[in-house]
């Protein structure tokens, strides 16, 4: 009995806790950065944002929740009752499962597979699911188109993000996370990170992460002067809030990958003893939440696409973009017999 | 079998967690929250006004033609990746292939151009 104990009874409790930690540190940090982004927004337009819950402010996300778990939850008599309540679950379920592979720190990963690439880049795509079955259970029109665009949108610009994956896949050799940040661990701090070499992939990447969590100014799913609240129309009370949640969580996991692919992941930004001293978890954060700035500043600055402008711009323009970037990346590796 | 199951029971277990959080998210308000449905509270939305039709109306065709789209180049993507993992591997009798797959694609591509299957309007 002791001995089941050791061999599977510690491990699973080990395994447990850390998903835990991982996943609450998550439901924080989210919470964090939503009351980030609306008070980014707010400075931007210069209001003051949320400043009544807590000090600053800083308790308005959970005022928030406690307001969605009190509130009525409706299913419209028409919709498809189990896909309609189905749907938001599979949206918030799929997001938050991503985070499994993702490394805080040298080892500091739940599941340290070598496809997490590939794991984190599915788990992206099927978020799809999520919002076509929204969209359709609700059987209203609205939220059925706007699953429509949103389905359209975001596998038009998933391509142009494989293609750039596959790029720094080519440059760092592996498909394991943990191994593709310390293949950018050159010595030379920041200037060895992927972001300098695959500039224009960067660039990209950058674009289409917005694009494929449905942020302004590709927010067109939703837009609110067209089609209400697109997909999530029909929702209320937690349902909705999955919905959001899934959204906001997708968006933290797109920060986190740019910064694994192309920041360094938990590595200082120069090569320097003291810098070296400080936990990578607190590089590695800082760095998601620079992104996320980022996110949020297009956000507040650039006006939103027309439909057309967004497909154009997935497919005529990121798509042979990256794929000539693709061509060029390994053109260049084998011809100076860099590729590892 | 054992590296195996160390490697990805804990994405299981994680699945599991995620899961149960939302669905416990879900399941609250039908046990606290109040709850006084009405026929009007339940119908469809359409601003304000009975709805004029079924909602699962036709819908335009395009969205069917980008679907097909993205099979064609996820499936390229998905070819893509156990070659790039092996570049250093494959030489350059790897990469010419490679390209000369990638290069067939590029000829499909630029004729759905031509044709006016990525204009949308």
């Amino acid at each position: 009995m002791a001995e089941l104990w050791t061999t599977y009874g510690f491990p699973l409790f080990i395994i447990v806790g850390q998903s835990l930690g991982v996943l609450v540190g998550l439901l924080l940090f989210t919470a964090y950065i939503l009351y980030a982004d609306r008070k980014i927004f707010a400075a931007v337009q210069m209001r003051r944002g949320p400043n009544v819950v807590g000090p600053w402010g800083l308790l308005q996300s959970f005022a928030d929740l406690t307001k969605f778990l009190f509130k009525e939850a409706i299913i419209p008599s028409s919709a498809n009752k189990g896909i309609y309540l189905l749907a938001p679950v599979i949206t918030a379920t799929l997001a938050l499962s991503a985070w499994a592979v993702i490394p805080f720190d040298d080892g500091w990963v739940v599941a340290d597979i070598n496809v997490g690439l590939l794991y984190v880049l599915a788990f992206s795509s099927l978020g799809v699911y999520g919002i076509i079955m929204g969209g359709w259970a609700s059987n209203s029109k609205y939220p059925f188109m706007g699953a429509l665009r949103s389905a359209a949108q975001m596998v038009s610009y998933e391509v142009s993000l494989g293609f750039i994956v596959v790029c720094v896949l080519m440059t760092a050799g592996s498909m394991n996370l943990s191994d593709i940040v310390r293949a950018q661990d050159t010595g030379a701090g920041m200037f060895g990170w992927y972001w300098l070499i695959h500039f224009p992939a960067f660039v990209i990447f950058f674009i289409s992460a917005i694009a494929e969590t449905n942020r302004p100014p590709f927010d067109l799913p939703e837009a609110e002067s067209e089609l209400v609240a697109g997909y999530a129309t029909e929702y209320s009370s937690t349902p909705f809030l999955l919905f959001f949640l899934g959204e906001f969580v997708a968006i933290n996991l797109m920060a986190a990958m740019v910064t694994i692919l192309f920041l360094g992941g938990w590595l200082p930004p120069f090569d320097w003893g003291p810098l070296h001293a400080v936990p990578g978890i607190i590089w590695f954060v800082l760095k998601v939440c620079f992104v996320f700035f980022l996110f949020a500043m297009v956000r507040a600055y650039v006006p939103r696409y027309r439909y057309d402008q967004l497909m154009r711009l997935g497919w005529k323009v990121f798509l042979p973009l990256s794929l000539g970037w693709v061509v060029v990346t390994a053109g260049v590796l084998v011809a100076f017999d860099l590729a590892p | 079998m054992e590296q195996l199951l160390s490697e990805y029971l804990p994405i299981v277990i994680f699945l599991g967690l995620s899961a149960v959080i939302s669905i416990a998210l879900l399941i609250v308000p039908f046990v606290i929250a109040p709850s006084n449905p009405d026929p009007e509270k339940l119908s469809a939305y359409e601003c304000g006004f009975e709805a004029f039709d079924d909602s699962r109306m036709r819908f335009d065709v395009k969205f069917y033609l980008v679907a097909i789209l993205f099979i064609i180049f996820d499936l390229e993507v998905a070819f893509l990746f156990p070659w790039a993992v092996s570049l250093g591997d494959v030489g350059l009798f790897g990469f010419w292939s490679m390209m000369a797959f990638l290069g067939v694609l590029t000829i499909g591509f630029i004729y759905e151009w031509k044709k006016g299957a990525l204009e949308w309007d």
